[in-house]
């Protein structure tokens, strides 16, 4: 069971939080190539390591937040609030 | 490579059971191969096996990290079926139902395939309603399906909650009869038999760690733990670690990695004679030939390439099958694992080239890849020897994301698969 520190509420179960997918995903502009388009929507990093993703305190706060997490140990690396470049 | 027969094993039991042949080699890795697997699962081995009956190009090794079938292939609820919804899936999984239904015979070795029935439980009218949707659409692209009402259920599965005020009560089920369990070890071991007596490699802990590419980009071979073997093809078949070996050669796919669990009790006679699931709960079970329940249910909620799961979800798993059998929550859990699945965005597999040529791809079949083996080896193969899509698998392309045209089966099957 992992233990995820939100920035308002602190340190809480996994179950109250809710993945919502890799952080930082630029949109393209609407009038981009198929290529672009496909990119954004289907290809994500998905590696084995640390990797950038967005939650939401679902069951808490409520706030939307990213993390750094690595994939094979669970061990979350780092918490900041949305809008910050990955540090 | 000796038969297995009732003389056989008349002969060996006559002679104090000391001359079985091993059941494949443990060759050392040759300088170079014509074909190499990636992943010696029950898709690489299936592939490898293929290749070499129909197609022969020449040496093929099969090679892995660890050990044969010691991936997702020896660590699933061993469930076939082909219940599905869109008729680019219907095909090709029926195809690989019948593979199976034949399959101990093809390979001379008891898969022990057992046609126990499953059963898909609605719990209100409006699943009732879906279910009618889905047993048609069955029906009509010639897949044996049929709906069973309240009482008809509780006959034949009495074991089932019948109360009419439980928290999922039962109002009917879609049955497919065909549908049922297989030997999931037995599948890995059978195709590594056949296929290492058609000359195929299988080379156990053997770690591609990247890949060597020519000048003008194609593949020339893998690096591995033990050196470089050369390859003018190369076919990738490593379920949840595909993303990864795909980072080596280059390039990115459309997919994500997550763990998926699975349980297994202690063992109990003989009561639960067919498979049960349930899209709503989450989680499905059947009674292993060996007496344990083997439990099963959704992926964990984020990435993970941890082989362990969830805490969260398997209470969630566990808690459906214990409002839908009560009985068994007198059980105690023997055993929990979870494999890595690569899930697509809409739930299908690729089986198709790569952007390296030379490179194939065999990946992206989440939690359902067990079912597809028999016809997964025999696409993959035509793919590789022919360098041009299975007819049964041209829809399941790479090009699908980019066109848009993909084929949404998580919807029509009702559960994760």
């Amino acid at each position: 069971m992992m233990r995820i520190a939100c920035p308002n509420c602190g340190l809480r179960d996994e179950r109250e939080f809710a993945y919502g997918g890799e952080a930082h995903i630029d949109r393209p502009e609407l009038d981009c190539d198929d290529q672009a388009w496909e990119e954004y929507l289907f290809l994500r990093a998905n590696p084995k390591g640390e990797h950038a993703e967005r939650w939401v305190h679902v069951h808490g706060c409520g706030v939307w937040f990213n993390l750094i997490r690595h994939t094979e140990t669970h061990e979350v690396v780092a918490v900041y609030v949305m809008g910050v470049a990955r540090p | 490579m000796s038969r297995y027969s009732a003389f056989a094993l008349l002969r060996n039991w006559l002679g104090g059971n000391t001359d079985w042949d091993p059941v494949w080699r443990s060759p050392e890795p040759a300088s170079s191969y014509d074909v190499i697997i990636i992943g010696a699962g029950g898709h690489g081995l299936a592939t490898a096996y293929h290749l070499a009956k129909h197609y022969r190009p020449g040496r093929i090794a099969v090679i892995d990290k660890g050990w044969l079938g010691g991936g997702n292939t020896g660590r699933n609820t061993t469930i076939v079926r082909s219940d599905y919804f869109y008729k680019e899936s219907a095909d090709f999984y029926d195809h690989s139902l019948r593979l199976y239904a034949s399959l101990s015979q093809e390979l001379n070795f008891n898969i022990m395939y057992s046609a126990r029935g499953i059963l898909n439980l609605a719990h209100s009218r409006h699943e009732v309603d879906f279910q009618r949707r889905i047993v048609n659409a069955m029906q009509l692209n010639g897949i044996d399906a049929e709906l069973l009402g309240r009482e008809e259920v509780l006959k034949f599965c009495p074991v089932l909650n019948g109360d009419p005020n439980a928290r999922f009560p039962i109002y009917g089920a879609m049955r497919q009869k065909r549908g049922g369990t297989v030997r999931h070890d037995a599948v890995a071991w059978g195709y590594a038999r056949a296929a290492d007596a058609l000359g195929v490699d299988i080379l156990q802990n053997t770690e591609v760690t990247g890949f060597r590419r020519d000048i003008s980009g194609g593949v020339q071979g893998v690096e591995t733990g033990k050196g470089f073997i050369g390859a003018t093809k190369v076919g990738i078949a490593t379920a949840g670690h595909s993303s990864v070996v795909a980072q080596m050669a280059g390039f990115r796919l459309p997919v994500a990695s997550y763990g998926l669990q699975a349980f297994v009790s202690e063992p109990v006679k003989p009561v639960l004679h067919t498979v049960i699931g349930s899209a709503v709960i989450g989680s499905y079970c059947s009674q292993s030939d060996k007496g344990g329940i083997v439990c099963g249910g959704g992926i964990d909620p984020y990435p993970s390439f941890a082989q362990r799961g969830s805490a969260a979800t398997m209470e969630k798993v566990l808690a459906g099958i214990v409002q839908l059998v009560p009985t068994f929550s007198s059980l105690r859990l023997l055993r929990q694992w979870a494999g890595i699945v690569d899930y697509t965005a809409d739930s299908s597999p690729i089986i198709d080239r790569s952007p390296v040529p030379g490179i194939y791809l065999n990946v992206g079949w989440g939690g359902g890849g067990f079912k597809a083996i028999p016809a997964g080896g025999e696409a993959f193969a035509h793919l590789i020897a022919k360098d041009e899509p299975h007819p049964l698998t041209t829809a399941f392309g790479l090009q699908r994301f980019r066109d848009g045209a993909l084929i949404d089966e998580a919807a029509a099957a009702g559960i994760e698969h």
